[in-house]
């Protein structure tokens, strides 16, 4: 004992700080104290998982479909990988084209200078992991619109009783309303508004885009209401004796007593766009995880149950990372560094 | 305010500097309005430290919110210096019950916010960062400026909150029960400060306090409420010992004991706690009163 903490000592380097137990303690010394705590956190949860892929190993194949036997996990990970390989493929294709063009126009521009050579751009077949970066845009779009909306018209509703009564039918009207019944809407409006295809964002992204965000605004924009309402009387006080203006009022008092509550909207509405955007992406055909999932069904071969679920599983994760990235933002932006954000 | 930089100049120091007159006021209920506070007449002289004394629920803190202009009074009104108080302002700075320090600032930036606000571009960088060095310092707080107020204690944080207070510059200095949330030792801790930097800078003083003791040690003055509804002025109580004051002198001395006896029995024979209100009458009693038992210091 007393000789590993001197080694300790003597070695302390930066490194040591990603060990367990920070370097303050010898790693076994800090596994001899923390085996239960490993047990509870990491042991727990890949049982859970173990236990959920085999009922699903079972399970799968008790259920026969048109499409033959329901992928169990091996399948998946068999179409998994397939899908790796042909995003690779694909990458390898691209990059011989390049290469191809490069050779054949240095080739034209040698013999004649004044050639006229043409440089096109490879014309790529969405792999599903170009679909996944598709997805995680239209959402990163549609969820930022809602944020610059949301907040701000939540700070100020809940700034004012007056603005927020008049508001507030509104919101619970709309609030309910499924991103299916926005579509045609949203499709027709941006048909007629938005004139694609000259260099921009394609029409049916915008589609998904504004989908997404008439369904995310609505957690924000009541949990930033709420946060600003619940703001203490006590420092509404503080504010008042001190002459506080509006911006400084907002700025010092409001919004950091709101931050809480925002970022639970956030969160709220982060996950929701991300569930609505694959049946957007599957009504409005913009080239997402949801049109991956709507071409295997349609596309109907014996390997596309196993594709759709390694779709939902990515589906899954991603959602998962999103809302852990959000945490990660929201512990940042706290100024309550004790509190339990979960 | 003025007497924060420069001694307070004796002439003036006689002459009323905050007047309470006729002061009351009304809350609307569904029940029809209800009568907090009626009749509240008080006259306070420039550097005065006047205490408010009362059962929990008797509208002291209603009376502390009008001055501070936090509540509008109803009937009458409240004048600083001749002029009618209407809203809230740093000239009137309170020190709130629970400190109410914005807990996303340090000690350091709290103070800050009072200062750059009160003081604007009337304070050079180097002006404000020395005049918010040296009020932390008048509570000594100022080995703590970067810790936020969930990192000090309780003691600590009402420090803060006085600093904050004095900062301002504030021709009355308005405090809500500053210590009634404090252990016993911080709060002889902190009344021993507060003495020392009243006899500095000569700040006129509102205080609340539920603490009989606080009081006589504290005050020049005691007034002492009826119970509510539609409190009043009981009886005030010229406190004329001499300062600075001594905890422990003051134990063994008569006077101190007759002041404190004054108040209890006012307290506990005179305006005894009615039991929780279910209808409430005892209005026209505490009214009846308060005209008898009511004088003018």
């Amino acid at each position: 004992m007393s000789t590993a903490t001197t080694w300790l000592k003597r070695s302390r380097g930066p490194l040591l700080a990603l060990l367990p137990g920070g370097g303050q303690t010898h790693p076994a010394t800090w596994l001899k104290q923390n085996w239960q705590d490993l047990v509870a956190r990491v042991i727990t949860p890949i049982l859970g998982l173990l236990v959920f892929v085999g009922v699903w190993h079972l399970g799968a194949q008790q259920i026969h479909t048109s499409l033959g036997t329901f992928p169990g996990p091996a399948q998946v990970a068999e179409q998994a990988q397939n899908l790796v390989n042909s995003h690779l493929a694909e990458n390898q294709r691209e990059v011989e084209f390049y290469e191809r063009q490069e050779a054949r126009n240095t080739q034209m521009l040698e013999q004649d200078p004044d050639a006229p050579v043409r440089w096109r751009d490879y014309n790529r077949r969405p792999t599903f992991f170009d679909q996944m970066v598709t997805s995680l845009w239209t959402v990163l779009g549609g969820f930022g619109l809602a944020t610059l909306i949301a907040v701000p018209l939540g700070v100020m509703i809940g700034l004012n009783q007056t603005l927020y009564r008049a508001v507030n039918p509104v919101i619970q009207i709309f609030k309910p309303v499924s991103p299916l019944a926005w579509l045609p809407l949203v499709t027709l409006v941006v048909s007629a508004v938005y004139a694609s295809g000259d260099g921009g964002l394609s029409r049916s992204f915008i589609v998904s885009m504004v989908t997404v965000t008439l369904c995310a605004l609505w957690p924000t924009l009541i949990n930033t209401a709420v946060g600003v309402t619940s703001v203490h009387q006590d420092l509404n006080n503080v504010s008042r004796v001190l002459r506080l203006n509006w911006f400084r009022h907002v700025k010092t008092i409001v919004l950091p007593s709101a931050v809480p509550m925002i970022f639970t909207g956030l969160r709220l509405s982060l996950g929701i766009s991300w569930m609505v955007l694959i049946a957007a992406e599957m009504l409005a055909q913009s080239p997402g995880l949801g049109k991956f999932v709507w071409d295997e069904f349609q596309n109907g071969s014996s390997n596309s149950l196993g594709r759709i679920c390694v779709a939902v599983l990515m589906i899954g994760f991603i959602g998962f990372l999103l809302d852990r990235i959000m945490l990660l933002i929201q512990k940042w932006v706290n100024w309550d560094k004790s509190a339990i954000v979960r | 305010m003025s007497s924060q930089t420069k001694p307070a100049p004796t002439a003036t120091e006689r002459k009323p500097h905050l007047e309470l007159s006729g002061v009351g006021i009304e809350f609307p209920t569904p029940q029809g309005p209800f009568c907090a506070v009626q009749n509240f007449n008080l006259k306070i002289r420039e550097g005065e430290f006047v205490s408010l004394i009362g059962h929990s629920g008797c509208g002291k803190s209603t009376v502390l919110n009008m001055v501070a202009g936090l509540h509008c009074a109803t009937q009458g009104g409240v004048l600083l210096n001749g002029k009618e108080v209407t809203d809230p302002g740093p000239e009137r700075a309170v020190v709130f019950q629970n400190h109410s320090l914005l807990p996303w600032l340090t000690v350091y930036q709290n103070v800050e916010l009072a200062v750059r606000q009160v003081f604007g571009r009337r304070k050079s960088r180097r002006e404000v960062r020395e005049w918010i060095q040296h009020n932390l310092e008048l509570v000594q707080m100022t080995h703590a400026r970067d810790k936020r107020p969930d990192e000090i204690s309780g003691g600590m944080k009402q420090r803060v909150g006085i600093a904050r207070a004095l900062a301002m510059e504030p021709q009355v200095l308005l405090m809500d029960e500053p210590f009634g949330a404090l252990d016993a030792l911080t709060r002889a801790h902190l009344q021993d400060s507060l003495m020392e930097i009243q006899a500095d800078l000569g700040n006129t003083v509102i205080m609340i306090t539920h603490d009989v003791d606080e009081a006589v040690l504290l005050s020049d003055r005691i007034v002492m409420m009826t119970n509510g509804p539609a409190a009043s002025i009981g009886e005030v109580l010229d406190v004329n010992l001499e300062r600075p004051r001594s905890r422990l002198e003051l134990a063994d001395q008569p006077e101190y004991n007759q002041y404190r006896s004054a108040v209890l029995r006012f307290l506990y024979e005179k305006q005894q706690k009615v039991e929780p209100l279910k209808g409430k009458p005892a209005k026209q009693a505490a009214v009846e009163e308060t005209d008898d038992a009511h004088r003018v210091a």
